[in-house]
């Protein structure tokens, strides 16, 4: 045994090291994926730029995967207290409404070229869209530091009343956008990259620092791990529970800002569905222990690019995209059943 | 006076409270139904309730289970979609005979539902992301059968799904039969077998039941078996109802059907409550999904605000017992 560690030198231990790091397991995946990809589809690691934007299908995956992003940073956090949202879904439909009913656009002839005028300024309306979701993540947060609702129930509330509220809102009907600048947050480019990547990027940039640089990340970290213990060492169990439900709503209705901007209209039947299943999914695959207190924002990153690298790789390869449930199931099967300690003791107990 | 008010506030304790709760409730809302619509108390409207709400009984019961031995099941919905598919598969293109077909969808689903029941058991997981990921495998492995809705013609479900049985001058279909036949034998399960009093136990405290010498793993798994056998009898009584098999039937029962049992008065962090409140649940949703049909100018979502609403009223009520008891 000393014998192979002299011989293997720094060498093994880098790899150690490097195998022992949390992020390396859901990198792994990404980078096996890519492989897949790499040998499969022709031209798929190919970039170029057209019109000025940068195009292939890394750009298409990581674009599509923004929503994701956004829902899966939100979930992290409330996943890291012990709890979970099964409500983001409902969230983004309610977000996507509000601010698809208040800009909707009205023609107006402008010399002569008919032009469309938002119905409410764009800045107040994606304000009163992100409100709704606020208020929505309040009301997730009262129940469970409040009345001490279990999380998956008082958000289940919100889940199945959310869409319902949504469908009331535009009359069971769709509501389409004509207001061009509406679009840029879904759609647009900067600097020739998807304008959607520049807000997950700072939405992930701000939730960093926060976690890094001011004790929220601890906290955090200790309510997951004991909550009685957390509130008896005098951290305020109640309001830092009710922030991460806020903050997870906030994340879900930004993501609901960015899905009706894309689609330049709202669903309030369809958009974001099953979403927060994916947003669990991109979370658990990062490497965040769904018994609370560990948890990796970067992981839960590279949790939703695998997921999207999935589909569309399935896509991709000819394979019918019903197959992407199968697949997307076996694969929290295998990764739940591989985080459990009873497998890792199966697993020392065989190498011993 | 006191004497009332002791009386009063015994009852509020009394475990069976909320579940009393549900049923004066159901009275409210029928008698309510009744002054303001025409035709709305008459015996076929609520038999009714019963053939449109046959499939969410039978899910309520095996979730009712679940939820009592501390767990939860959001497989249902999916697995009942998957027992219409194969029904419908097995009919129309294998050409089995009805009754294999039968007995091989119910064997599946509660292998199906086991299944998740030892990898919970096992591996100590999360019945909530569990059962999620099966509720994923059986919504992706319909689509594996077919895209398309599967018609169902064969004799016999076609009968069931016809056949009209007598009932003091109105009718009742055979799936509510079989439906309220499934209650009848889950409360007996519940409250009179050993097996119930093992979910009962479990529910109430895990570590308890195992010092106790209750086989705890068997328990869970059986368990879920059993709500993965509701889901496809279920499941069949959905392909009487509907003569199809399709992978986007029944989207969201699983969340209906936890409303249905939390509303009858089963308390989810487990070990508390009764089956036959399942019920009561049920026919309160059916009820509400009637009221607003019959009023005509409301529109459907209003079925989800209110029971999202109706939810909510019911855990706090649960909160506040709690509270109370300790």
């Amino acid at each position: 045994m000393t014998v192979a560690k002299l011989t293997a030198g720094a060498n093994a231990s880098f790899i150690t090291k490097a195998v022992s790091h949390h992020l390396f397991r859901p990198l792994a995946a990404l980078g096996v994926l890519l492989l897949i990809d790499f040998l499969l589809i022709p031209g798929f690691f190919r970039l170029e730029i057209k019109d000025g934007h940068l195009y292939g299908a890394l750009v298409d995956i990581v674009n599509r995967a923004a929503p994701l992003m956004l829902a899966a940073i939100g979930m992290t956090l409330v996943i890291a207290t012990r709890g979970i949202d099964i409500s983001v879904g409902a969230v983004v439909a309610l977000s996507g409404t509000v601010a698809s009913m208040l800009i909707g656009g009205t023609m107006v002839i402008q010399d002569g070229v008919p032009v469309y005028v938002a119905e409410t300024p764009m800045l107040i309306a994606m304000a009163a869209a992100l409100g709704a979701a606020l208020l929505c993540g309040l009301w997730n947060g009262a129940l469970v530091a409040g009345l001490g609702l279990q999380p998956i129930v008082a958000t289940l509330i919100l889940m199945v009343a959310g869409r319902g509220l949504a469908q009331l809102l535009t009359d069971g009907q769709i509501v389409t956008v004509y207001y061009q600048p509406f679009f840029f947050l879904g759609s647009g480019y900067l600097f020739g990259l998807p304008f959607a990547l520049f807000v997950v990027a700072a939405v992930f940039g701000v939730t960093a620092l926060l976690l890094r640089h001011t004790a929220l990340g601890l906290f955090i970290q200790a309510v997951g791990i004991n909550p009685v213990a957390a509130r008896l060492a005098g951290i305020r169990t109640a309001a830092l529970i009710v922030f991460v439900y806020v903050f997870a709503a906030a994340c879900a209705g930004m993501a609901g800002l960015m899905i009706s901007s894309n689609v330049k209209s709202a669903d309030a039947n369809n958009a974001g569905l099953m979403l927060e299943l994916d947003a669990i999914l991109a979370v658990t695959l990062g490497g965040t222990s769904l018994a609370g207190g560990k948890f990796s924002l970067a992981g839960s990153i590279i949790g939703a690019l695998i997921i999207q690298t999935l589909t569309y790789t399935i896509y991709s390869l000819g394979v019918p995209p019903e197959v992407n449930m199968v697949v997307k199931s076996v694969v929290v099967f295998l990764v739940c059943i591989s985080q459990s300690d009873q497998f890792k003791n199966l697993w020392k107990r065989r190498a011993a | 006076m006191s004497a009332r008010l002791h009386h009063a506030r015994r009852l509020s304790k009394a475990p069976s409270f909320t579940s009393m709760v549900t049923v004066v409730l159901l009275g409210a809302m029928l008698l309510v139904g009744g002054a303001l619509y025409e035709g709305f108390l008459s015996l076929q409207v609520m038999l009714n309730l019963l053939i449109d709400n046959a499939f969410l009984l039978v899910i309520a019961i095996g979730m009712g289970f679940v939820i009592l031995s501390g767990g939860i099941d959001l497989s249902v919905g999916a697995v009942l979609a998957l027992s219409t598919m194969i029904a419908a598969w097995l009919l129309q293109v294998a050409h089995w005979p009805p009754l294999a077909v039968i007995a091989i969808v119910l064997l599946l689903g509660a292998a199906f539902g086991g299944g998740m029941g030892a990898i919970i058991h096992y591996f100590r997981l999360q019945p909530f992301i569990v059962t999620l990921a099966g509720m994923f495998l059986a919504r992706g492995l319909c689509y594996l059968i077919s895209i398309e809705s599967i018609t169902i013609e064969d004799p016999l479900f076609v009968a069931m799904s016809q056949t009209q049985i007598e009932f003091f001058g109105a009718f009742i279909s055979p799936g509510a039969l079989i439906a309220l036949g499934m209650l009848a034998f889950a409360i007996w399960l519940a409250h009179y077998s050993g097996f119930g009093r093992a979910v009962y136990a479990v529910g109430g405290n895990e570590q308890s039941a195992a010092m106790m010498g209750l086989s705890v793993g068997r328990t869970k798994m059986a368990v879920y078996a059993f709500s993965g056998f509701c889901a496809s009898l279920a499941g069949l009584l959905f392909a009487f109802y509907m003569l199809s098999g399709y992978g986007l039937h029944a989207q969201g029962t699983e969340l209906d059907a936890i409303a249905a049992v939390v509303i009858g008065g089963t308390l989810l962090t487990g070990g508390y409550g009764y089956i036959a409140g399942a019920l009561s649940g049920v026919l309160v949703l059916g009820t509400i999904q009637t009221l607003i049909a019959f009023d005509g100018t409301l529109s459907s979502w209003w079925t989800r605000i209110v029971i999202g609403g109706l939810l909510f009223v019911f855990c706090v009520v649960q909160r506040v017992m709690s509270f109370k008891s300790k």
